[in-house]
């Protein structure tokens, strides 16, 4: 016998070849950001376009995430159709992710913080390389932690 | 140069920790402290020679390759159950078992006070960890112990 899982579908699915993609691009954006540092221009206005793509992806969906967008327009014709699709919440939870730490190593470069700069930075450019390299499953790691740090113990036990 | 100091690190920070999750996933540990669940406070009916707790969540597509996997296998032998669980509707359980990420099975069996008392033999799944691998059912030796079991990879492999 077995229960039917109670974590519930979303409707939403998506080729996971886009995301892994996407990661891609975002680890070599992220890893020019921090080589050009604090004090580059150009590495701010690189910042700010990899943060309005996290937006984007997180806020709006996968669907207009424009790493994505690109992956769909230019690379998917080229290849065969996917084993599997996937669920578009995962991934939309790694933007979600990407996008604090985009936000705050923007925070950093603005206000003239560095060390927050290449932290925050330095955390999304190692979360977006696990993503390329390893197709890792960040929501896997991290969603059930967030949680937990929200309800701290003993205080999910109404359901027991 | 700090910056390029700072990606070489972030690069090999990535590699290690990728690395080592790919090598340690799918393997069985015996938990130490050797909790109990009922069937009351697991809500849903224990198996009569094994039942697999599974935690799950929203945001994870190897939860469902796991769930495909062991809900077959409890269909297939009508002595194993499988419970799939919401995590975050069960921090109580995620708690006590110390759940920190999804999925965590764990593997518990019937206590019977005469069975002697064995050691889980750990289950290592096959190459790439898409799916958990798990061994026949028959492999597994009684114990009193629950075993949490996580396994990982997505289901591209397929």
């Amino acid at each position: 016998m077995s229960t039917p899982s109670t974590a519930a579908p979303s409707p939403a699915k998506v080729d996971p070849r886009g995301p892994r993609f996407g990661a891609v691009i975002t680890s070599v954006l992220l890893a020019i950001i921090v080589i050009l540092g604090p004090d580059s221009v150009v590495g701010l206005a690189l910042l700010i376009v990899q943060t309005l793509a996290f937006a984007i992806g997180s806020l709006l969906g996968l669907q207009f995430q424009p790493w994505g967008l690109i992956f769909r327009k230019f690379i998917r014709p080229h290849l065969g159709p996917p084993a599997e699709l996937e669920d578009a919440a995962p991934p939309r939870f790694a933007q979600t992710v990407g996008l604090v730490f985009a936000l705050a190593a923007l925070v950093g470069w603005v206000a003239g913080l560095p060390v927050l700069f290449y932290i925050a930075a330095a955390f999304a450019l190692v979360a977006a390389l696990l993503n390329a390299v390893f197709d890792f499953c960040l929501g896997c790691e991290i969603y059930l932690l967030a949680k937990r740090l929200r309800h701290p113990a003993g205080a999910g036990g109404a359901a027991a | 140069m700090t910056g390029l100091w700072i990606v070489l690190a972030a690069v090999a920070l990535a590699l290690a920790f990728g690395g080592y999750r790919r090598l340690t996933d799918g393997k069985a540990r015996a938990v130490s402290s050797e909790p109990t669940l009922d069937a009351s406070r697991l809500g849903s009916e224990l198996g009569s020679q094994a039942t697999f707790v599974q935690f799950s969540s929203t945001v994870c597509p190897p939860c469902r390759a796991t769930h495909r996997v062991l809900s077959e296998l409890a269909t297939t032998d009508p002595g194993v159950a499988h419970v799939d669980l919401d995590a975050e509707t069960r921090l109580d359980l995620v708690d006590e078992f110390s759940v920190t990420r999804t999925p965590t099975v764990l593997l518990g069996r019937r206590r019977r006070r005469q069975a002697p008392h064995h050691r889980c033999r750990a289950a290592r799944p096959g190459a790439g960890g898409a799916e958990p691998g798990f061994p026949p059912h028959s492999g597994l030796r009684p114990t009193d112990h629950a075993v949490t079991y996580h396994t990982q990879g997505n289901g591209d492999h397929e």
